[in-house]
């Protein structure tokens, strides 16, 4: 086959894909210090990702999961794990969909909300653990809040319309029905639309 | 080492003929517009002629009632854009068909689902049928919808999924009872089982040279002779006024060729693929737990098979094989960039995370015993793997 035919994907995500690392094969005996779960079958991917933590340095010291997922899900989990061992809690909440992404060498505008789950499972598995450490003041509520009163819309629910690929006003109404009643939210809405669009897609 | 290369996707397309290729190949040479009077345009003209013989001859009707077009989505669109011919001054007999009214069913392709959705806003009722665990379309829910007055039908001949074959006649007449008109999309049916119009009783027909190892870029539309009929393109007196544009001569005499060597390869392909299919699919589920076939077990595409392996997403399924050298495609929703996977696996009742995890096998004449070996030796591991690092259990849910 003419050999300018690429995989579908980076070279980086192919090579994760084909070999993830840090796969959590003992489930039963495993002792982890936090485990977070996020995502839906229903939806095409669920993760599961599980840490051990060193509480005197406050440094995570293995993680490993499990993904239902496509190739994108799955090397994006598998990054996400090696990116995080060694790292601080701290730190490690910080990470974001596009710090994943950039590591496995760029996704593809609609594979986006597959490193999207990656982070929030790893949040998820982090406030596990200060919960699990009576440490719930360091668990940083996702600060989701309503932009749309009438159709009661967050921020994250018009995120998440943008990772799932609407572009438009028009579009992010179709998918959340946001401002759709009285429309006094639209210049909020507008803003957060060019804010989630510049700092997933870079446009 | 050569990494082998097996094409088990020949529902998506089908690699040319090595005989329609050396036609095409000949006829790059004559270069004239069929259109022109002169010797040049002559032998084009020949050309196009015999390869509507052909193509003609291969679904049992004449020359006359076939429409070349620029593909199956073109033929299907022109198909159900006769009720909602734009003008008067169209100089068309769309005006003798007094209804509005398309009835067509849930797990069409998108080029007939999509265009009915536009034709609903220009006030033409739509009625989708729905079909069972199987496929096949409610025979009673259809003479329902024809009680409430005469309606263009359009139903698929054979589902490009999951390979259900619907009993057309029984539709076509049921339509004629109710003075309605019956358009089939023949696209993944030609070529694989044997269609003739006039067993059939339809109306329009569409098929398309690439799935029966012809060039793509090049359709047809069957229309029978006295049928209403409006241009999809206007402006040209090709295919007789009805599809304006110079010839795709090259895709015609590519057509034409595939149609005519399909016809007589066709009766051993069947036999032959309908015995690998079903060596592949004893195959998967021996060695595979918790496989799921999709589709009707008998009434399905010889070359198709449709199955769910639960626990594992489609589209790791697809590109693991693809690292292993084999191509097939999936009903995922990650395939495809939307969230909802395959319409047609959700329209049979399928589980939504059984539907994310299917993949579709189709066959093809160049396919051979070791081919399906060879996927029944590696499959299985790559669902293993898959399964091994899922959070879902291929157990749960639903029992078999």
């Amino acid at each position: 086959m003419n050999n300018k035919v690429e995989w579908v994907y980076s070279e980086k995500l192919k090579e994760h894909f084909m070999n993830p690392r840090n796969i959590l094969q003992n489930e039963e005996t495993y002792q982890e210090d936090g485990k977070g779960i996020v995502g839906n079958i229903k939806c095409g991917d669920q993760m599961m990702v599980v840490i051990k933590v060193d509480k005197n340095k406050g440094v995570i010291t293995d993680c490993k999961w499990k993904t239902y997922g496509c190739a994108s899900a799955i090397a994006s989990t598998s990054i996400l794990s090696e990116m995080v061992i060694g790292m601080t809690l701290e730190d490690a909440y910080h990470i974001s969909p596009k710090d994943i992404a950039q590591q496995l060498g760029g996704l593809p505008e609609h594979k986006v909300h597959c490193s999207v789950l990656g982070d929030k499972a790893l949040r998820a598995a982090i406030n596990d653990y200060y919960r699990r450490n009576g440490m719930e003041d360091k668990i940083k509520k996702e600060e989701a809040h309503i932009v749309c009163q009438c159709m009661n819309v967050s921020d994250r629910e018009i995120e998440e319309a943008v990772l799932d690929g609407a572009r438009t006003y028009i579009e992010l109404q179709e998918r959340t029905k946001v401002g759709t009643v009285c429309g006094q939210c639209k210049e909020e809405v507008l803003d957060l639309l060019v804010k989630y669009k510049k700092e997933h897609f870079g446009d | 080492m050569v990494m082998r290369r097996i094409y088990l996707d020949n529902n998506a397309t089908t690699p040319l003929h090595p005989v329609v290729k050396e036609e095409m190949i000949k006829a790059m040479d004559v270069f004239g517009n069929p259109s022109s009077l002169h010797q040049f345009g002559r032998a084009a003209k020949i050309m196009v002629k015999e390869a509507r013989e052909a193509v003609a001859s291969f679904i049992g009707c004449s020359p006359e009632e076939i429409i070349f077009t620029g593909s199956g989505s073109e033929a299907n669109n022109t198909v159900l854009f006769i009720l909602a011919c734009p003008s008067q001054q169209c100089n068309c007999s769309s005006e003798t068909i007094k209804y509005k009214r398309i009835i067509t069913s849930t797990i069409e392709h998108p080029c007939i689902l999509e265009t009915v959705k536009c034709l609903s806003d220009r006030g033409i009722e739509i009625s989708y049928l729905n079909v069972d665990n199987y496929g096949k379309i409610k025979m009673e829910e259809l003479e329902q919808q024809l009680k409430k007055g005469p309606a263009l039908i359009s139903i698929m001949t054979a589902n490009n999924e999951i390979g259900t074959i619907q009993d057309i006649k029984k539709i076509a007449r049921l339509a004629h009872q109710y003075s309605s008109l019956i358009h089939t999309d023949a696209v993944q049916a030609v070529g694989k089982i044997p269609i003739d119009v006039n067993d059939l009783e339809v109306d329009f027909l569409t098929l398309s040279a690439h799935k029966i190892y012809g060039p793509k870029g090049i359709g047809a539309l069957y229309v029978r002779k006295g049928t209403p009929f409006c241009p999809l393109i206007r402006g040209g007196h090709q295919e007789s006024g009805r599809r304006a544009g110079t010839e795709n001569t090259l895709g015609i005499v590519g057509f034409g060729k595939a149609a005519e060597i399909r016809k007589t390869e066709m009766p051993s392909d069947y036999q032959r693929l309908l015995l690998l299919r079903e060596k592949l699919r004893k195959g998967l589920k021996n060695k595979i737990e918790h496989v799921y076939f999709n589709g009707h077990p008998e009434d399905c595409l010889p070359n198709t098979l449709n199955v769910s392996f639960p626990g594992a997403e489609g589209e790791a399924i697809l590109l693991y094989l693809d690292l292993a050298g084999i191509a097939v495609s999936t009903g995922s929703a990650c395939a495809s960039g939307s969230l909802d996977p395959s319409h047609v696996l959700l329209a049979i009742g399928i589980p939504v995370e059984y539907a994310h995890g299917s993949i579709r096998i189709s066959m093809g004449r160049d396919t051979t015993e070791e081919d399906v070996d060879y996927m029944i030796e590696v499959l299985p591991g790559i669902i293993k793997r898959i399964r091994s690092m899922s959070t879902v259990e291929a157990g749960e849910g639903q029992n078999e």
